[in-house]
């Protein structure tokens, strides 16, 4: 417990970028295909075909500053 | 490691957007419900003196949509959480990349710094150009090409913000952090006026629209972006601290024993 407390506080250690990568990879993209379905599906791009999406997150989409009508 | 980080970055994404519902139901709902009051009028308008074949096909499209209602609680509170959660997340993955990289700062500086410059480069610069409209003051027929500016613009702003950031981690050891910042800081500036002085200028605003309303409904978008990345900056850090200072801690054991 000592050790901890008096070793020198703020030293970040990075953490190695292998580990970050994959990460970085899958999740990033899962999330932006998230941010694509609340800020810009079925408006100038459609993946699924109808207005429900669009229509759902709508008022959301306005307040957020996407694009839409 | 990187996958709790992501976690609490999406957990706290989930509280921001939360937070923000709150912000929106109060204070932007009503500019969205007078704006549509308005699209509704000038419909109505055109609808009288349009011939009776004339008639947009606005209705017959309006069959099992969400009405207004779902639109503004229920449809508006999964927006807004699912898009917190999401740039929550980004902004923890970002965060793993960033920490122990840019210098000496520690988990919850280095979070309220990444969610500043955040605010900076995915709010702030595409507003200036591109601003939040209510319904009503864009045209239907111009989506493609907004949406098309809108992104661009957006990721020129991110890009310039990650060279940025490079940049000023290069200067870190000659000038210090504060030169490093400023330096770094004015040749984002720079980019970003060359960039929104090249990109071309929308402007669709119909005619008789409430200037009230417009600043009403900007001014709230605005506000529910700062909560959204006050909220993630202020709390992550608080967050990652734990499990960074975990990771600190097994790391010097797993060292001692080698
Ligand atoms: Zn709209």
């Amino acid at each position: 417990m000592s050790d901890i407390t008096f070793a020198p506080a703020h030293q970040p250690v990075a953490i190695p970028i292998a580990e970050v990568l994959p990460w970085a990879i899958f999740g990033g993209l899962l999330l932006m295909i998230a941010i694509y379905f609340v800020g810009a599906e079925e408006g100038a791009t459609s993946l699924i075909s109808g207005m429900y999406i669009h229509e759902f997150v709508h008022d959301g989409r306005h307040l957020l500053g996407f694009p839409c009508h | 490691m990187v996958g709790s980080l992501l976690m609490r970055g999406m957990l706290i994404g989930v509280l921001a957007g939360l937070v923000a519902f709150g912000f929106a139901r109060i204070f932007g709902e009503p500019q969205v419900d007078l704006a549509i009051a308005f699209e509704e009028q000038m419909a109505a308008t055109e609808a009288a003196q349009a011939p009776a074949g004339d008639q947009p096909a606005m209705e017959e499209t309006d069959e099992g949509l969400p009405g207004r209602g779902t639109q503004a609680g229920l449809g508006l509170i999964t927006g807004l959480v699912v898009y917190g959660a999401a740039v929550g997340g980004i902004f923890a993955l970002v965060f793993a990349f960033a920490y122990g990289r840019l210098g000496a700062i520690g988990a919850r500086g280095l979070s309220a710094v990444l969610a500043l410059a955040a605010f900076a480069s995915v709010v702030l610069v595409p507003l200036l150009k591109y601003p939040a409209n209510p319904p009503a003051v864009s045209l239907d027929e111009t989506i493609g090409a907004r949406t098309t500016l809108y992104f661009v613009l957006l990721v020129l702003s991110v890009g310039g913000m990650a060279l940025a950031f490079a940049l000023a981690r290069r200067l870190l050891a000659q000038h210090g952090t504060w030169n490093a910042t400023l330096i770094a800081s004015a040749a984002y500036v720079a980019f970003i006026t060359v960039v929104l002085i090249a990109m071309p200028t929308i402007n669709e605003m119909p005619a008789g629209f409430s200037p009230d309303v417009l600043w009403n409904f900007r001014i709230s978008s605005v506000g529910i972006q700062i909560i959204i990345w006050a909220v993630i900056g202020l709390g992550f850090g608080v967050l990652a601290e734990r499990v960074l200072g975990e990771f600190r801690g097994s790391a010097r054991l797993a060292g001692s024993y080698r």
